[in-house]
C-alpha cells in the first residue's frame, strides 16, 4: 500500500468516526424536537430538547439485566448489531453537497438490506429474552417487517428503474446518482403523480420501521408493556434507544435523497467552504421537516393498530399504492 | 390436529391497569382462548374499618371507596341511613345532591373516555378529553372546594348550599360541555381509527348482559334499558322524566361492542347536562339539611333501629349500600356493593376469541374500580397460602352463620 492510500484509509476511519458521533447526536436531537413538537400538538409542554441525552447517560449508568432464561450472547449482541447496522447507512448518505463517504453502484439495494437488519436483532433479542411478552412482540415485528418490505422495496426499485430509462450506463442505485437527477424533473405530469403515490408509500412505510404509533405494535405499551425490549434494561436498552434514533436520521436522509435533494447553494450562487455550510443547514431543515410529517404529525393523529390491520394496512394497501404508482409511471414513460 | 396454547399473565401489576388485578390468558397465537379472573390483591377492609366508627364517620369512609364515584357511594350511604332510621331530606338538598352527583358522572364519562384513547395508543385523545375534563373538576372545586372527595353528603342533607353566586359559573360550565359534545362526538363516535380499533370487539350480547347481571353504562350498551334513575326513581331524579340510554339512540343499532359502550357514555355526559340544567332551573328553596347539629343527629343515630338500603345510579352503574342500625354508636351491618363487582363477569364472554391487541381495551371498557370491588383474599398466616373458596364453601359458611345468628 503505498503512502497516500493509507493517509486516505486513515482520514475515512477518522471522517466514519465523526459521522457516526454527528449522526447519533443528530439523531437524538431530532428525537428531542420530535418529542416537543408532539407534546405542543398535543397541548402539553412537553420535555425539554435535550431529554433523550438525558434518559440516554440514565440508562448508561442502570444496571443491565439479563434473564435467567435468556440466551445471554444472543441477548447482549442484538441491541450491538443493530446500532452498528444503522450507523453502515449513514457513512452512505450524502449529506447536502458533501459527498457519502462510501459510494459504489448499489448503495440503494445494500441500504433496503441494512434497514432490515436492526429489526431482525430486535426480533432475535426479543426472541432470546425468554418473556412471553416479549416472544408475541417478536412475532409482531417479523409479521409487521414482511408486511412493509414490499411497498419499500417497489418504491427504491421504480426510482432506480425510471432513472436508468432516462440515463441509460448511469449507476442508478446509487445515491449520489438519483440525488443528482431528481425524479420530479424527468417524469411528466402523469409520472409526478405516480412519483407522489411513491412518495406517500415511503412515508407512510417510515412509521413501522421506527416502530411509533400506529404501527408500535411490537412494543406497545399499554398491551405488552413494553413487548420485544420488555426485558432490555441499562446499556443494552440504551444501544436499541440510540439505534431508532439513528434510524429516524437514516429513514429521513432517505426520502429527501430519493425526493427532495434540492440544495440551496447553487441557488444563492455560493461556492467552496460556505456552500457546503448553507446546503447541510438546509438538508437538516429538510430532514427537520420530513420528521414532522412522517413521524410527529403521523403519530400524534392516530390510534395503535392491531397486527392484522396493520399487516392489510401496508401488504394490501400500501402495496397497490406503490405498484400504482410504478403503472403511472410506466404508462408516463410509454406515452 | 389439537391447538397449542401458551400461557400469558396479564397483572397484577401492567401498564394497561390502574390497579391491581390478574388475568390468565390461554392463547394460540394472537387469539384468547379462555380467561381466568384471579382478583384477591387490592382489598382493603373498608368494612370492617367502619366496625368502630359511627354513622357520620363513616360517610368519610364511603367517600373513599372509591377515588372516580366519591359523590356515588356517599350518596347511596346517607340514603340507606336515612332508609334506616326514617330520615326525611329536605328538597333542596336533594336537588343539590342531584347536581353534585350529575357533575360526577361528566367528570368520570370523560376521563375514562381519556384512558380508552389511551388504551388505544391514541395519546392525543388523551390529552384532549383529559382537558375537556378540567372545567368541571373546577367547578366542583367551587361548589364543594375539592376536586375529587367533595365532602358533599351528610346524613339528611348536604353540607354545603348552591348560593346565587354560584348560579352563572354552573352555567357557563354546561353551556362549555354543550360545545364540547361536538368534540367529544368528532374524535371518539366519527375518527374512523377509533372505529377501526374498537366497532366489533369485545361483544356482550343483550342476554349475556342479562344473565351475567351487568349494570350501569356495560348493560345498556348491550341494549338493557336498565337504570336505576329510570326504574325506581329517587331523590330529584323522581322529578324528571329520565330514559336509559342505550347506543340505538345515536346508531340506531345495538351491537354491544365497545364502539356502543363509547356511545353510551357520550351521550350520557350530555344527558347529565340536561339533568343539571333542570336541577337548578327548578331549585326549590329551604334547608338543606333536616339536623344542622351533628351531636343532635348522632344522638338520633344511636336510638335508631332497622334496616336501610340506599340505591345509586353510579358513573359505573348501581350501587348499593345497606346498613343495619341496632341502637349503639356504630352501625351494627355495612355492606357496600360496587357496580364493578357485577360487571366484573361480563368480561369473560368480551374477551372470548378477542386477539391479544384487544385485551387493554376490552378490559377498560367496563370502566373497572378493582379497589371498589375487591372483596377479600384467605391467607393462612401460619403457612401464608392463599386460598381460594368454591361456590359450595361458601354456600356452607353461609348456612352456618345463617344458623350462629338465629340461634
Amino acid at each position: 500500500m503505498s503512502g497516500g492510500s493509507i493517509l486516505i484509509f486513515i482520514l475515512k476511519i477518522f471522517a466514519a468516526v465523526t459521522i457516526a458521533i454527528l449522526g447519533i447526536m443528530a439523531g437524538l436531537i431530532y428525537k428531542g424536537i420530535d418529542r416537543k413538537l408532539a407534546a405542543r400538538l398535543q397541548s402539553r409542554v412537553g420535555p425539554p430538547v435535550r431529554q433523550p441525552f438525558l434518559d440516554f447517560f440514565k440508562l448508561m449508568i442502570k444496571e443491565n439485566i439479563v434473564p435467567e432464561n435468556a440466551i445471554p450472547w444472543i441477548f447482549n449482541g442484538a441491541p450491538v448489531l443493530a446500532l452498528v447496522s444503522t450507523i453502515t447507512i449513514l457513512f452512505y448518505i450524502p449529506y447536502g453537497s458533501i459527498p457519502a463517504l462510501f459510494e459504489n453502484s448499489g448503495d440503494l439495494i445494500l441500504i433496503a438490506y441494512l434497514l432490515t437488519i436492526p429489526a431482525v436483532a430486535l426480533v432475535t433479542g426479543g426472541f432470546s429474552s425468554g418473556s412471553t411478552y416479549a416472544s408475541i412482540g417478536a412475532q409482531r415485528e417479523m409479521v409487521l417487517m414482511i408486511s412493509y418490505e414490499l411497498p419499500l422495496v417497489t418504491t427504491i426499485i421504480v426510482l432506480g428503474w425510471r432513472l436508468n430509462l432516462a440515463f441509460p450506463g448511469l449507476k442508478v442505485f446509487s445515491l449520489a446518482a438519483l440525488s443528482a437527477n431528481p425524479i420530479w424533473g424527468i417524469v411528466g405530469p402523469l409520472g409526478f403523480l405516480g412519483a407522489l403515490l411513491l412518495l406517500l408509500t415511503l412515508a407512510i412505510v417510515t412509521p413501522a420501521e421506527l416502530s411509533i404509533v400506529p404501527f408500535d405494535l411490537p412494543e406497545a405499551e399499554t398491551e405488552l408493556a413494553g413487548g420485544i425490549l420488555v426485558e432490555y434494561s441499562g446499556r443494552n436498552l440504551a444501544l436499541f434507544e440510540l439505534s431508532n434514533a439513528v434510524k429516524m436520521i437514516v429513514m429521513g436522509s432517505l426520502t429527501i435523497i430519493l425526493f427532495f435533494p434540492y440544495n440551496l447553494a447553487p441557488l444563492l450562487h455560493l461556492t467552496g467552504f460556505l456552500a457546503y455550510i448553507v446546503d447541510i443547514l438546509f438538508f437538516f431543515f429538510k430532514l427537520f421537516i420530513v420528521i414532522f410529517f412522517e413521524a410527529t404529525l403521523i403519530r400524534v393523529a392516530l390510534a395503535r393498530l392491531k397486527i392484522d390491520q396493520a399487516s392489510i394496512a401496508y401488504l394490501i394497501i400500501l402495496s397497490t399504492v406503490g405498484l400504482s404508482g410504478l403503472l403511472l409511471i410506466a404508462i408516463d414513460y410509454i406515452i | 390436529m389439537s391447538i397449542s396454547t401458551y400461557k400469558i399473565p396479564i397483572g397484577p401489576i401492567h401498564p394497561s391497569l390502574a390497579e391491581p388485578m390478574t388475568f390468565n390468558f390461554e392463547i394460540s397465537g394472537e387469539r384468547i382462548q379462555s380467561v381466568d379472573l384471579a382478583p384477591g390483591d387490592n382489598h382493603r377492609g373498608i368494612e370492617f374499618m367502619a366496625r368502630n366508627r359511627n354513622v357520620v364517620q363513616i360517610i368519610y369512609l364511603a367517600e373513599r371507596i372509591c377515588g372516580i364515584c366519591s359523590a356515588s357511594h356517599p350518596f347511596a350511604f346517607c340514603r340507606a341511613v336515612e332508609n334506616a332510621a326514617g330520615i326525611e331530606v329536605p328538597p333542596r338538598a336533594e336537588y343539590i345532591r342531584v347536581i353534585i352527583a350529575e357533575l360526577e358522572r361528566i367528570h368520570s364519562h370523560i376521563l375514562w373516555a381519556g384512558i380508552a384513547a389511551e388504551e388505544l395508543g391514541f395519546n392525543s385523545v388523551l390529552y384532549l378529553s383529559w382537558k375537556v375534563r378540567e372545567e368541571v373538576l373546577d367547578l366542583l372545586e367551587m361548589l364543594t372546594g375539592n376536586r375529587i372527595n367533595y365532602g358533599m353528603y351528610m346524613v339528611g342533607g348536604v353540607r354545603r348550599d348552591i348560593t346565587e353566586e354560584h348560579i352563572p359559573q354552573i352555567r357557563k360550565t354546561l353551556e362549555y360541555y354543550k360545545d364540547a359534545y361536538q368534540t367529544l362526538e368528532d374524535v371518539f363516535l366519527k375518527d374512523p381509527s377509533i372505529a377501526l380499533r374498537t366497532k366489533n370487539v369485545g361483544i356482550m350480547t343483550y342476554e349475556d348482559a342479562l344473565h351475567l347481571a351487568s349494570v350501569g353504562p356495560t348493560a345498556r350498551a348491550s341494549g338493557v334499558k336498565k337504570d336505576v334513575r329510570q326504574d325506581q326513581p329517587y331523590s330529584a331524579y323522581a322529578d324528571m322524566d329520565i330514559k336509559a340510554i342505550t347506543p340505538d339512540i345515536y346508531s340506531g343499532e345495538v351491537n354491544g361492542d365497545v364502539f356502543d359502550r363509547i356511545i353510551v357514555r357520550i351521550l350520557e355526559v350530555f344527558q347529565s347536562v340536561q339533568i343539571i340544567e333542570h336541577c337548578i332551573d327548578n331549585l326549590p328553596d329551604g334547608e338543606i339539611l333536616s339536623e344542622p347539629k351533628i351531636i343532635k343527629l348522632l344522638g338520633v343515630l344511636k336510638k335508631a333501629k332497622g334496616e336501610g338500603v340506599g340505591r345509586h345510579e353510579a358513573p359505573r352503574g348501581e350501587v348499593i349500600h345497606y346498613v343495619k342500625l341496632n341502637e349503639s354508636e356504630n352501625p351494627e351491618v355495612w355492606k357496600a356493593r360496587a357496580p364493578t363487582y357485577n360487571n366484573l363477569m361480563s368480561w369473560l364472554p368480551m374477551l372470548q376469541r378477542q386477539e391479544v391487541a384487544d385485551i387493554p381495551i376490552v378490559v377498560a371498557s367496563i370502566d373497572p374500580c378493582i379497589g371498589c370491588m375487591d372483596r377479600v383474599t384467605l391467607v393462612d398466616s401460619n403457612t401464608s397460602k392463599e386460598q381460594v373458596l368454591t361456590r359450595e364453601e361458601l354456600i356452607k359458611l353461609s348456612i352456618e352463620k345463617t344458623r350462629r345468628i338465629l340461634r
